[in-house]
């Protein structure tokens, strides 16, 4: 029965699809039509040839979970990511030498166009599908039994890659809100909030029927990543499409109550997407590579709440100095800064655990990207308060700085921990018994925290630099520097951060021929012992 | 009075009140002495059921 409701659904899609290709009034809805058309079509001959088959899906021959799911996650995660490091060197570059816009590439490949293009990639499609993955991964073990909903995760998985698709490229063909970290147009939008949805019923049915008594603390904030991610979607997207066939929409907000609704989720994107969730993996793979519990689970539950309570009001500290009431400005940057304890307390918990095992440092390359994971999380969250002081604020805002600053915490702490994990779950997915190259391991390590040194340390000087030079004036009280002498004067440390952003893609490119390597089940290369003879006696 | 200023009114004084009052009772949770065993049983969670023995055909 439900595969007819599913046949008849996915061709009432496939023919108004089909009508939106004729009928669009831009190109991306026009794309996009046309993707969705295709893809309609496809999965209702694919329904219709496994109607009658036997739907319940069998439990992984190896765990005896839901890991068919997880494993795709795994490589989605890895594909994302070296997707959306490399348009970021490439934009990278488009910075340091404008000529990479080129002429016969406009207007899709200018830097306006690519810019959301690596910001949805890296944040959404590699840490969003390493979320999922994770989540999936630890919330059927921590709970004790398979996933919930069945092929409801498969859905989840494939619904979200869609997203993808039609977020990237609706910015290549120029379809935006205009709403940084939320540009995606209405439909896709819509389309989203499903899935979302969708994951939120296959998590918490999965809690609802656990056989562990407690819930385990990564889920509590896998949950507020979840739920809080949904509300914010909501909220930011509210807007009213112009026509049912054009990709275009009107705000609902506007003015200065839009700004502030844009940073209240834009900061929260940062507060419950890269920091809630991925705290979510930190709870449960910190300990399990390190073979101990967390360091106080005490602790856990007091930093869980008070990083719930406290994110939620820090968004204002992006709109200092501008039409927001000065209150309100205020408030943001007090909350700012007492947010610095609880992530403090998440960073203590987390090293802390090791305690005990530090000799794991020397010897486990993937306790050591955990520990500078952390490291870079502590480091970020004490920069982003000092920032968000409205004094600094004044320095350092619409500079380099912010740039900087989001790129320890993004490739220091939401990167590393993510290649930690992934290090972690490859061999144990496809049951091997580790990584087929531990040395690449420790290669990855050293490249991607040099990448980040270069990157956040030519950052904070041209930031900085930047800043200084705008606010300097003459003995007349006249400016002295144009902005045309601040874009040159920044020329040496746009190579540099570019050159770093390489290394860090080197990197993950090594992690995916390692990958590549433990999932075909290579063995490593050993080095032949010499063989000892015994010398002739007599000669 | 307007919606705003009633709104203000309410998340200033009796809303305030209780998102502290939930905060503060949470931390006395946290750290209730018999709370010790139920958290040192919950932080060896990851370590066990590492395989589904359970035997499940759902769909």
């Amino acid at each position: 029965m439900g595969n007819f409701i599913k046949l008849i659904l996915l061709g009432i899609v496939a023919i108004v699809a089909a009508i939106a290709v004729n009928w669009g009034r831009d190109l991306a809805y026009q794309v996009h039509a046309f993707l969705i058309m295709l893809i309609a079509a496809g999965m209702f001959i694919w329904v219709l040839r496994n109607t009658g088959e036997p739907a319940a899906l069998a439990p992984d021959p190896i765990s005896g979970y839901d890991d068919g799911v997880v494993r795709a996650g795994v490589i989605a995660t890895a594909f994302w990511g070296v997707a959306g490091f490399l348009v970021g060197v490439f934009i990278a570059f488009q910075l340091a030498f404008p000529e990479l816009n080129f002429e016969w590439g406009q207007p899709f490949t200018n830097f306006g166009r690519l810019r959301p293009l690596h910001t949805s990639a890296v944040i959404f499609a590699f840490g969003g599908n390493a979320l999922i993955a994770t989540s999936f991964y630890v919330v059927q073990r921590t709970s004790g039994v398979r996933l919930f909903g069945g092929k409801l995760s498969w859905f989840v998985f494939w619904g979200y890659q869609l997203f993808i698709v039609l977020a990237a490229t609706g910015y290549l063909l120029g379809a935006t809100q205009s709403k940084e970290y939320a540009e995606p147009e209405w439909y896709v939008d819509l389309w989203l909030t499903i899935v979302w949805v969708a994951y939120l019923l296959v998590f918490l049915g999965t809690i609802f029927t656990r056989k562990e008594r407690h819930i385990y603390v990564a889920n509590w904030f896998y949950l507020s990543f979840i739920v809080t991610v949904a509300m914010l979607h909501i909220v930011n997207n509210l807007s009213v499409p112009v026509s049912f066939w054009g990709s275009r929409s009107v705000q609902v907000f506007a003015g200065v109550q839009d700004a502030m609704t844009q940073w209240w989720y834009g900061h929260n994107a940062v507060g419950f997407f890269l920091t809630a969730g991925f705290l979510g993996m930190m709870y449960y793979f910190v300990p399990k590579q390190a073979g101990r519990p967390v360091y106080s689970y005490r602790l856990s539950i007091i930093h869980f709440w008070a990083l719930i309570f406290l994110y939620i009001w820090a968004g204002p500290h992006h709109l200092h100095y501008t039409a927001l009431p000065d209150w309100a400005s205020t408030l943001g940057m007090v909350f700012s800064v007492i947010l610095w304890m609880p992530s403090w307390g998440g960073m203590i918990n987390g090293l802390m655990t090791l305690n005990g095992a530090w000799d794991k440092l020397r010897t486990d390359p993937i306790i050591r990207m955990f520990v500078i994971s952390l490291a870079f999380y502590g480091m970020s969250t004490f920069e982003g308060p000092m920032m968000s002081i409205r004094a600094v604020n004044s320095l350092s805002h619409y500079t380099d700085w912010t740039i900087g600053h989001v790129h320890s915490g993004a490739l220091g702490w939401n990167g590393m921990i993510v290649f930690a994990c992934l290090y972690f779950l490859t061999p144990k997915l496809w049951g091997r018994d580790k990584m087929y190259s531990m040395s690449a391991i420790n290669v990855h390590f050293w490249l991607a925290t040099v990448g980040i040194v270069l990157y956040a340390a030519s950052m904070w000087v041209t930031g900085i630099m930047e800043g200084l030079m705008w606010r300097e004036v003459d003995d007349q009280g006249f400016l002295v520097n144009s902005f045309a002498d601040t874009v040159s004067a920044k020329f040496p440390m746009y190579v540099v951060r570019g050159t770093g952003g390489l290394l860090y893609l080197s990197g993950a490119l090594i992690m995916c021929w390692n990958m590549f390597m433990t999932i075909r089940g290579a063995k490593p290369y050993q080095q032949p012992v010499a063989e000892i003879t015994t010398p002739v006696q007599g000669v | 009075m307007h919606t705003y200023s009633l709104l203000r009114e309410i998340a200033d004084s009796w809303v305030l009140l209780a998102m502290f009052a939930f905060f503060i009772g949470v931390a006395i949770w946290a750290f209730w002495p018999g709370m010790a065993a139920d958290q040192r049983n919950a932080a060896d969670i990851p370590f066990r059921n590492d395989t589904n023995t359970e035997e499940q055909g759902h769909e």
